[in-house]
């Protein structure tokens, strides 16, 4: 630090141009490309798949396929495996990806220190909290979509691109069925989100990483079993994790609605007030961390 | 404090003000009614033992933390209430400067540029230049030492352009070389114009450095005021040699307005205001002593600060001043 090249404060005052929240969403998403967790729940969902469609060509070509009832509609098309994936994974694979994040986003830097030097940058906290969140619902969108993709890959590799047949028995065309598989995992995403603001509010409210995540993740069993308690049939349809299977609607013919509009309210009652209370949280709130 | 005037706005507003700052954990006052103020082209000492409550104070400063009571402004604004907006011209860091490990020195720099706007990614040559880490910018933060992440949180600062920089301790933890480059690039930083409010518990960094000071202590400031207001009024003392030290310590103990007169090793030490010290010069050549030596020994801040920091302030001024 021997000589300074230029004048750092000839420097007149700065001008007022500060950044968007798209510019500090764009840098919450460069954060997470360059660190190697990410990678590892995306991994997970997108090698699942994979392993699946090994696991039903072998079966299928030993003779035990046949009597399961999703592997004789798997069989049919390619297009059916990403419709199954979405069913085994919907439940609590994906969550979990979706938790490790959102749990995550805002807990590491407070822990870290970080928070406190992007908060006494020219951005506001209600800019950081949006880009976070958002940052933390595409990551879970990408899980989704990462997932569906592979596994329709895979499938259409497998058993090819042919028509198949929805839960209520209807035969679609094989570019319909591949619209629906999108546009089912795009339904999904709605319980997926109100998680997510979960997750997010826990990382804020827990300045600790780890509790954040285990806690959504211990909220989504939590939840598993209080519908599993005889007498609590009346409040089933509220809980949320009985909206991570709303998306079937869409694969009936026609379109069975009431669920997805059952489960976008559910789920609005649970994500709207999760992530208002986080931003009041993060707004109000010490930020001491590092 | 309420009777004071509304602070002016802008650029002739200080650039800090704070006003019966208080914050209170639970049954912990950690800040108890502090008052600074920090004027344009001051290199501003922020002193005070572990625990004074430095480091909640700048915290509050930069709105990271909701004060209990009163208020900050920094040019006038209050960062509480306006957010990012009151930092504008303003950059710093609270305790030691944090960065994401997992990315390079320089791309760190390219996050915190885009999230100031306003061109400051086209300043990041220009900022590692000056703190001479543009050889290692290209490496990962998390394999970066102390002192490197000390230099790289003045160059984010830098970043900024700032008018105010507000630095916790940032010689804290570097070799005797670190520490002196440091002290070397805040002085040419203030004679850039930068008011630079500094907080230390290092005190010869300070007596280097800064013009002004506060000095708090258990939460409470127990002096503010320029630095050389401070050691003079702080007792000024005097030594003495002269052709009988025996006889002198007689005439000296009997003259009005010289205190704690004693004899030692290096002759006759005492304090005294100036007027006092030629009186005392003209009784000992009416009692026939002679002067060999007179030399003033101004206290030190080491001195003043302990002074006022250990209980022993009853000969200290209370130069707290109100803006």
């Amino acid at each position: 630090m021997s000589s300074v090249a230029a004048s750092p404060a000839a420097l007149a005052p700065a001008r007022t141009r500060r950044p968007s929240t798209f510019t500090v969403y764009r840098w919450e998403l460069r954060k997470l490309i360059s660190q190697k967790r990410t990678y590892l729940g995306l991994a997970l969902v997108m090698i699942l798949p994979v392993f699946f469609v090994i696991f039903q060509d072998v079966h299928q070509r030993h003779g035990h396929g046949l009597g399961n009832i999703f592997a004789a509609q798997i069989t049919q098309s390619g297009l059916a495996t990403p419709v199954l994936m979405l069913l085994f994974l919907s439940g609590f694979m994906l969550p979990v990806v979706a938790a490790l994040v959102a749990g995550d986003i805002v807990a590491n830097e407070d822990g870290n220190g970080t928070l406190k030097t992007i908060l006494t940058r020219s951005v506001d906290r209600g800019q950081v909290f949006a880009a976070k969140t958002l940052a933390a619902m595409t990551y879970a969108a990408l899980a989704v979509f990462a997932s569906a993709a592979v596994a329709t890959a895979a499938g259409v590799l497998s058993w090819g691109f042919h028509s198949v047949t929805t839960f209520s028995g209807t035969v679609v065309s094989a570019p319909k069925a591949l619209l629906l598989v999108f546009a089912a995992n795009a339904i999904y995403l709605i319980p997926l989100f109100a998680l997510v603001a979960i997750g997010v509010l826990l990382s804020v409210a827990t300045r600790n990483s780890a509790a954040a995540v285990v806690a959504t993740i211990g909220l989504v069993i939590l939840l598993f079993i209080v519908a599993q308690i005889p007498g609590l049939e009346g409040i089933q349809p509220y809980l949320l994790t009985e909206q991570l299977q709303n998306w079937q609607g869409l694969l009936r013919t026609p379109t069975d609605w009431a669920p997805i509009a059952h489960s976008a309210w559910v789920c609005a009652l649970y994500g709207v007030p999760a992530l208002f209370a986080a931003y009041l949280t993060l707004l109000r709130r010490d930020v001491a961390g590092g | 404090m309420s009777h004071e005037a509304a602070p002016p706005r802008g650029d002739e507003a200080q650039p800090v003000r704070a006003r019966g700052l208080v914050k209170r954990y639970k049954d912990v006052l950690a800040v108890d009614h502090i008052d600074l103020n920090v004027r344009h082209g001051d290199v501003y000492g922020f002193l005070g033992p572990n625990g004074a409550g430095k480091t909640t104070t700048l915290r509050m400063a930069l709105g990271l933390i909701t004060p209990t009571e009163g208020t900050v402004e920094l040019f006038g604004h209050d960062p509480l209430r306006e957010g990012a907006r009151a930092l504008q011209g303003v950059a710093g860091f609270v305790e030691a400067p944090r960065f994401y490990p997992y990315l390079r020195a320089r791309k760190n720099l390219e996050l915190l540029a885009a999230l100031d706007g306003d061109g400051a990614a086209g300043r990041i040559d220009e900022v590692l230049d000056i703190v001479e880490l543009s050889p290692r910018a290209g490496h990962k933060v998390g394999g970066y030492s102390h002192g490197m992440r000390q230099r790289l949180g003045i160059a984010a600062a830098l970043l900024r352009r700032p008018r105010l920089l507000i630095l916790d301790e940032p010689a804290t933890g570097l070799d005797p070389a670190g520490m002196r480059d440091m002290r070397a690039l805040i002085r040419r930083l203030a004679d850039d114009g930068i008011t630079v409010l500094l907080s230390s518990h290092q005190l010869p960094e300070v007596q280097e450095l800064c013009d002004r000071v506060a000095i708090v202590d258990s939460g409470r400031v127990v002096y503010e005021g320029a630095l050389a207001d401070l050691r003079r009024q702080g007792g000024a003392g005097y030594r003495l040699r002269t052709t009988d030290d025996a006889r002198a310590l007689d005439v000296a103990r009997a003259q009005a307005g010289i205190e704690r007169a004693s004899v030692g090793e290096h002759g006759l030490g005492f304090e005294a205001q100036e007027q006092h010290v030629g009186e005392l010069s003209l009784a000992l050549a009416q009692a026939g002593v002679g002067i060999l030596a007179l030399t003033p020994e101004l206290a030190t801040l080491e001195d003043l600060f302990f002074r006022l920091t250990e209980g022993d302030n009853g000969a200290m001024p209370q130069a707290v001043e109100v803006a």
